[in-house]
């Protein structure tokens, strides 16, 4: 089948990402959510293969591809395991590409050429215990003394938090600047006063090491500042406008594997004599599941598209994340209906999905606050063509 | 150094595999089509070898248009450069045809050696590698686990019954893979990008200077096609103690089965 946006390049990549997802993720998908295990076999065979650079330049070590290409990526990836999706989707999209977008030559040597190759693993800490959708209600500091940062801060839900070796912290250099006074500072793990906290026992997508990091009078120098001082919110919604790309892409590739799942059991066991697909409620459930993931897929292509084309695209991005993640919980839900009993079990997989397909909803800014950003948009569009006509 | 890499598309081996309503053919709408697993390789050592002498790695195949996909995921794993022979008279044609064609398709390209798969996992005739050779008039060394080339010769490690055969042979020479040759490469995002502008050459027989007339009289005709006797469910050796339960089954051995 053909679809739009896509070329015969983004066929091949999806055929290629595929095919070593059902070889070398497939296998331990069920288990390294079971042991909530960070699967590093895995993780150092995609570094070499450029899953950690997807979007990164080809002089600092990435594949330099487009954004359609990015979400064909995130949706394979998640497709078999959303754990390892969201570890490359927060990678690629909230840590490579602002550093891509605001580092300096040298920021981006230093970090990104590590990055890019998945020698280190990166990771995007704006929430804390008292700022989640009110990002510009952080209390992280990273107050200037002489050449370097002294930084103070909790931040909590920190995505690969685990295992990230170079963090992009949200902080105050000017407290009494207020939202105008939030930056971004980069601190490497090992800087003395740099504290991973304990692993957050998750829901779903356990195979991913979410927790805390603290940071403790942490001395950074004051070239780890990344963009302007002053310009972390800013930093923070580009980098999120593409995150949104990503989340959405994994969304999808949940919703995707479910319903594959959930039209092949419909179609093997049988009640009241003849297979489940062949009651007409469950075809109904198949159809509803098809058509949410059809257009879940066309939103976010559309919007990695209007990327590619150097459009706006914070719109397009905000709708398809949030349809994407609705349309994986409505599709996980009908998958575990179709299998009864056994879906509520973790002998099949689409247990498994139900779970991951939660949190979609919730990071990357939830549900309700994407409503607020398309409301915001669609009325500036509209009131500005009344404005024209 | 020059290598040709022999690969055929095949269903995946994981593909449920449904016999057509005809009786004579398989259901292909929903099958999964992937490089055959001896040819992926067959691809690996070629391009291990192109990595140590330098030269070009050149993917040949015979097969439906479809079969351009396989080509492109050879491409994507680093191959230079494919050629597709398609045409529809082949179309039900026995091994030794395809070794003709291939061979045929052969002398046009430049190669100090040719790898191919032992086998193909779809219709297991283990026939192609060496007929091509045979056709080319070169040496060919089948179920490789090892080679090494030095000074225009090739030694190879072989399987065999029960042991390890070192052969050697002149170059130019046909190889055949045998698994633990080595471990075949996941195709790079920057090398799945660069597949597409790689060149693919479509060709047919006529453009090999081959007659498709003398094809048609190589039909292979399939007369029937049956899936493999259901295996039947196991059996619970009754009894109420060890000693029991082992008495038994050596009756049910000894009567029913018939072992001994
Ligand atoms: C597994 C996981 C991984 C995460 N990874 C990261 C990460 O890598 N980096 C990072 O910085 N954060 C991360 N987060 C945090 C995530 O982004 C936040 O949880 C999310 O932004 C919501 O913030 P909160 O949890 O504080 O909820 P709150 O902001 O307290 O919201 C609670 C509820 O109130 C609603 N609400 C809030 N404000 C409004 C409003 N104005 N109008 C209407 N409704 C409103 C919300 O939609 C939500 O339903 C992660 C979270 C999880 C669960």
């Amino acid at each position: 089948m053909t679809e739009p946006f896509l070329t015969a390049k983004h066929r091949i990549l999806r055929r290629s990402v595929r095919s070593f997802c059902d070889r070398e993720l497939s296998p331990i998908a069920a288990q390294i959510d079971q042991e909530a295990r960070f699967p590093w076999e895995v993780i150092e065979k995609m570094g070499p293969l450029k899953y950690f650079g997807i979007q990164a330049s080809r002089e600092l070590g990435g594949a330099a591809l487009d954004s359609l290409s990015y979400a064909i990526i995130i949706e394979e990836v998640s497709r078999i395991s959303a754990a390892i999706g969201l570890c490359l989707s927060v990678h690629n999209s909230v840590a490579v590409f602002p550093i891509m977008a605001f580092g300096t030559a040298e920021q981006q040597q230093r970090w990104v050429s590590e990055l890019a190759r998945g020698q280190k693993i990166g990771a995007f800490c704006l929430t804390e215990p008292n700022a989640g959708s009110d990002a510009s209600g952080i209390s992280a500091t990273a107050i200037q003394e002489g050449d370097h940062y002294r930084v103070n801060a909790n931040k909590v839900f920190v995505t690969n938090g685990g295992v990230a070796d170079i963090c992009l912290i949200f902080a105050r250099t000017d407290p009494a600047a207020g939202r105008k006074g939030i930056s971004v500072v980069v601190v490497e793990r090992g800087t003395p006063g740099f504290v991973v906290g304990d692993l957050e026992d998750l829901c779903g997508v356990r195979a991913n090491p979410v927790s805390s990091i603290r940071l403790y009078d942490c001395c950074v120098p004051k070239e780890n500042l990344l963009g302007q001082s002053g310009t972390g919110l800013q930093i923070g919604l580009v980098a999120l406008d593409t995150g949104r790309i990503g989340i959405a892409a994994q969304a999808l590739g949940i919703a995707q594997a479910s319903m594959e799942e959930a039209i092949r059991y419909a179609n093997q066991r049988q009640q009241f004599g003849v297979p489940l697909s062949r009651h007409q409620v469950i075809q109904m459930m198949i159809a509803d599941m098809a058509t949410q993931v059809d257009a879940a897929r066309m939103m976010i292509y559309r919007a990695a598209w209007l990327k590619d084309q150097h459009q706006t695209f914070t719109k397009a991005s905000a709708q398809a994340k949030l349809f994407a993640a609705e349309a994986a919980g409505k599709v996980t839900d009908l998958a575990v209906q179709i299998h009864g009993g056994y879906g509520y079990s973790k002998a099949y997989a689409v247990e498994r999905y139900y779970r991951d397909a939660r949190v979609t909803r919730i990071y990357e800014g939830t549900s309700e606050i994407h409503r607020m950003v398309i409301a915001r948009e669609a009325q500036k569009e509209i009131m500005s063509d009344l404005h024209i006509a | 150094m020059d290598v040709l890499v022999l690969l055929k598309q095949v269903p995946s081996t994981e593909s449920i595999i449904e016999i057509a309503g005809d009786g004579v053919s398989i259901k292909t709408d929903d099958l999964k089509w992937v490089i055959n697993p001896y040819d992926e390789l067959a691809v690996e050592e070629a391009l291990r070898l192109r990595e140590a002498h330098g030269g070009t790695v050149t993917i040949l195949t015979v097969g439906r248009e479809k079969a351009a996909e396989a080509i492109r995921t050879a491409l994507a794993m680093g191959a230079d450069k494919g050629v597709l022979v398609s045409d529809p008279v082949l179309e039900g044609c026995d091994p030794l045809c395809t070794a003709k064609v291939l061979a045929a398709a052969a002398k046009e390209i430049p190669f100090d050696l040719i790898i191919a798969g032992q086998r193909a996992v779809d219709d297991d005739a283990y026939m192609v590698g060496s007929a091509v050779a045979e056709a080319l008039g070169i040496p060919s060394i089948t179920m490789v686990i090892k080679e090494e080339i030095s000074e225009n010769r090739i030694q190879c490690q072989k399987t065999i019954d029960g042991g390890v055969a070192v052969v050697e042979a002149p170059l130019p020479a046909l190889i055949t893979t045998q698994r633990g040759l080595n471990e075949p490469r996941y195709a790079s995002l920057p090398g799945i990008m660069k597949a597409k502008k790689k060149p693919l050459d479509s060709k047919t027989l006529a453009d090999l200077g081959l007659d498709p007339q003398t094809f048609t009289a190589f039909k292979m005709k399939i007369v029937a096609l049956n899936p493999p006797p259901e295996r039947k469910g196991g059996q619970v050796v009754e009894g109420e103690t060890a000693q029991e339960k082992a008495r038994e089954l050596v009756r049910i051995l000894h009567e029913e089965a018939k072992v001994f």
